[in-house]
């Protein structure tokens, strides 16, 4: 079987589920609704899998299908004054870089939709999940897999409809509701200013298709630094700070965990979010033309890292400490693209996929062995409790910090690697950056571990007796997850500790061109260097990890008054940090309230004031022309009119007194007339 | 026995002609007025006669033939005006009638 030729039918498998569920769902029994919607998405990631031992064979590792033109459009002029037809098809790519998203979405897809049968099992409105969950997918696939930039906001904006939809599942909580329509207006911004780079890709190529932007892009006709790209990649960069939830637009996704656990694994952790990591990376020469775009985006992933970090440290909701890690984490691969390290960001994208769905996941088990506590501080001592879980959440604890030989630690340290020799003015600083956050993130991370899993129960005792391990549809997506956070970073072992980075093979097509742009400006990674050097990396990475899990572990097992001292020694710091350093509320104060609501004040007094000024004085004036003319018409064109009727008046009376109205009247003047003729005739 | 001559016929016409025309200016009851009608019809009448004798030329009397046709019809037509005048109005008072007036 051609796989290849058939990815087309990898987004609509899903879709097929979905459909499904919104035409029958409420008739269909649970069982039913279980094997329909996980099913459509293993086949499709047979499919994908399929297709990607195929894409291996090929020479040129590079297929596109191209099934119709979705968008036909009449000639049009580009911004150098020539003419260009673009016509947007509705086409598929799956190349390196998309076979790696295509996996990565298909297989945790299908593992958190086994999760979600165990995890849902109890609540209402299962089939509106599970069809949720699909119609997410395919958006998902098709953002991947879409062959051009309009195709891949397609998906963009489906992925975001979904991710509202599914924010909002209980939607009888108005904090869910609220939190689904923060995340879809902050995405809106996001997306705002990806259209407007959109535009400009058009502009500037007349095409959206990445092939041809790439090919003209690396093509040479272009100056590395041209104002025109940065602007590309900093409206692009935008759409991704909204989607990848990168400071500010990030604030939407901590309250996204108002979802469900499983939407929170798959779409807040493993997958919509790395979107913009993906676009970031498919855009990659786009940036690499522009260095000034590129030092933004470093510096903003950095910054985003390090931010989440430190209010990761004080938070004591289970899924707000995971959602505030994976804006960290997110913030590591937008660095990682910012300093030209796109295999390494993609490789990143991936192991966290693999060990951020599996701690979601876990805390998921958690939270439903606690019959919905989310509370770290109503935890502890579930170590024994809930075996399978603690033991899988171990490997994805260890997973994050990067402790060898777990896959965090070698996309983490690649990374940072990459970042101390990268060509960004102040990538010391960066890499500084980079180094601070995985100590806090060992830090963080081992503090929910500690609080969760061992020491004193501080559970509800009425809780305490009903805790149990999960059903075995959510253990083993776990196992296999956990599986996958030891050992799916092999497939980048790097050539330092004598392995072959396969990934960065597998991926080098793709960012081969940007290499060499990244070489033609001097930009090049001085990747020369040592390996010495990069042991001396890891040493040290491995070494802050270890730090942060030991004060977590002393501040947080051994000696927990220690923490409490420290929080109320540190009171100012620790109240910042518990609030999120107030961003919201500033958000609140100054975007919603101030701008928003004070800009709609402002709009309404302008329009009350201007605009209806503008109409309500016409009108005005209209009256009072008119009132003008009707003056006119009733004293002088009426005037004219009366005065003639009144002369012929006033000169008919005496006439008029002769027409008695009596015949013999008449008849008596007809006489005096006949005898006056007569007497004429007669006498003259 | 004086002649009876043309000139004296001409003074019974214009005799009978003066009372119709009288008639027709000042009695009020329109009955009558149509009746000074007819006197002043057979006044003409009268002169045509006598005018045919005396040029020895028919016209005349056929003229005066005519004429008592047109009048027999003219009291006809008048008779019906009368009658729908006092059926609207009640009334045959040549005073009382003066809607012709502006």
């Amino acid at each position: 079987m051609n796989f290849l030729e058939s990815i087309w039918l990898i987004p609509l498998f899903p879709a097929a589920g979905a459909l499904i569920m919104l035409l029958f769902g409420k008739k269909l029994p649970n069982k039913i609704v279980s094997i329909i919607c996980p099913g459509s998405v293993l086949i499709s990631f047979i499919f994908a899998l399929g297709a990607v031992m195929q894409l291996s064979g090929l020479a040129e590792r590079r297929y596109e299908k191209i099934l119709y033109t979705w968008l036909p459009s009449a000639g049009f002029h580009m911004a150098n004054g020539d003419m260009s037809r673009i016509g947007a098809d509705w086409g598929f790519l799956l190349d390196p870089l998309s076979s790696v998203m295509v996996l990565v979405v298909t297989g945790v897809g299908f593992l958190i939709h086994v999760y979600s049968v165990g995890y849902m099992g109890h609540e209402g409105g299962y089939y509106r999940f599970f069809g949720y969950l699909n119609l997410f997918m395919f958006s998902m696939l098709t953002l991947v897999l879409g062959n051009n930039y309009l195709l891949l906001f397609v998906g963009w904006e489906g992925v975001g409809l979904c991710s509202y939809l599914l924010i909002g599942f209980y939607f009888h909580k108005k904090s869910a509701g609220d939190a689904g329509k923060k995340a879809f207006v902050v995405n809106r911004i996001g997306d705002g200013g990806f259209v407007l780079g959109m535009f400009l890709i058009l502009a500037t190529f007349g095409t959206l298709r990445f092939t041809s932007v790439t090919e003209q892009a690396a093509s040479g006709h272009f100056s590395i630094g041209d104002p025109v790209f940065t602007l590309i990649a900093l409206g692009l960069f935008v759409g991704a700070m909204g989607k990848s939830a990168q400071f500010p637009l990030y604030v939407w996704l901590p309250d996204a965990m108002e979802g469900p656990t499983p939407v929170s694994a798959l779409i807040h952790a493993a997958t919509m979010v790395t979107a913009g990591v993906y676009m970031i990376a498919r855009s990659n020469v786009l940036y690499t033309l522009s260095p000034d775009a590129m030092a933004v985006v470093a510096s903003v992933g950095a910054f985003t890292a390090l931010f989440a970090a430190t209010i990761g440290i004080a938070q004591n909701d289970i899924k707000k400490v995971l959602a505030y890690s994976t804006v960290s984490q997110l913030g590591y691969m937008v660095l990682a693209c910012g300093v030209g390290a796109f295999g390494a960001g993609i490789f990143h994208l991936m192991t966290h996929a693999f060990f951020k769905a599996l701690l979601f996941l876990g805390a998921g088990s958690v939270i439903h062995a606690l019959s919905g506590e989310q509370d770290l501080y109503k935890m502890g001592a579930l170590k024994n409790k809930i075996p399978v879980t603690y033991g899988t959440f171990m490997v994805a604890s260890l997973a994050i910090i990067g402790l060898p030989p777990f896959a965090g630690f070698f996309s983490k340290d690649e990374i940072l690697w990459l970042t101390w020799n990268s060509s960004v003015g102040i990538s010391w600083l960066l890499w500084m950056i980079g180094f601070i956050t995985a100590g806090l993130t060992a830090c963080y991370i081992w503090r929910l571990v500690f609080l969760a899993f061992f020491g004193k129960s501080r559970v509800d005792h009425h809780v305490e007796h009903h805790i149990h391990e999960s059903p075995k549809s959510m253990t083993i997506p776990l196992i296999v997850l956990a599986v996958l956070s030891a050992i799916g970073g092999w497939i980048g072992w790097p050539a330092a500790l004598g392995g072959s980075n396969r990934l960065e093979h597998w991926l080098e097509p793709v960012f081969e061109p940007s290499h060499h742009i990244l070489a033609a400006g001097g930009h090049a990674a001085e990747l020369a260097a040592s390996h010495a050097q990069e042991y001396m990396f890891m040493g040290l990475s491995v070494a802050v990890a270890c730090f942060g899990v030991f004060l977590a572990y002393y501040f947080f097992l051994k000696n927990p008054a220690a923490s409490e001292s420290l929080a109320t020694n540190f009171s100012g710091i620790h109240r910042v940090l518990q609030n999120k350093y107030y961003v919201d509320e500033f958000y609140n104060k100054y975007l919603v309230e101030g701008f928003c609501k004070g800009g709609g004040n402002a709009l309404w007094r302008f329009d009350s004031s201007v605009i209806d000024g503008g109409v309500n004085g016409s009108a005005w004036l209209t009256r009072l022309f008119s009132r003008a003319s009707i003056w006119w018409d009733t004293w002088v064109i009426d005037g004219f009119v009366r005065a003639s009727a009144f002369a012929v008046r006033v000169l008919s009376y005496p006439v008029r007194l002769l027409q008695t109205g009596l015949v013999q009247g008449s008849a008596l003047f007809i006489l005096f007339g006949i005898l006056i003729f007569m007497s004429y005739f007669l006498l003259g | 026995m004086p002649e009876i001559t043309t000139a004296h016929y001409v003074m019974l016409s214009a005799a009978l002609f003066s009372i119709g025309t009288i008639g027709v200016l000042t009695r009020r009851n329109v009955v009558i007025i149509l009746m000074s009608i007819e006197l002043i019809l057979n006044a003409v009448n009268i002169n045509l006669v006598a005018f045919s004798n005396q040029l020895m030329n028919m016209s005349g009397q056929a003229f005066a033939v005519f004429v008592i046709v047109d009048a027999a019809a003219e009291a006809a037509v008048g008779l019906g005006i009368i009658i729908a005048l006092f059926r609207n109005k009640e009334t045959v008072n040549a005073d009382e009638i003066d809607l012709m007036k502006w």
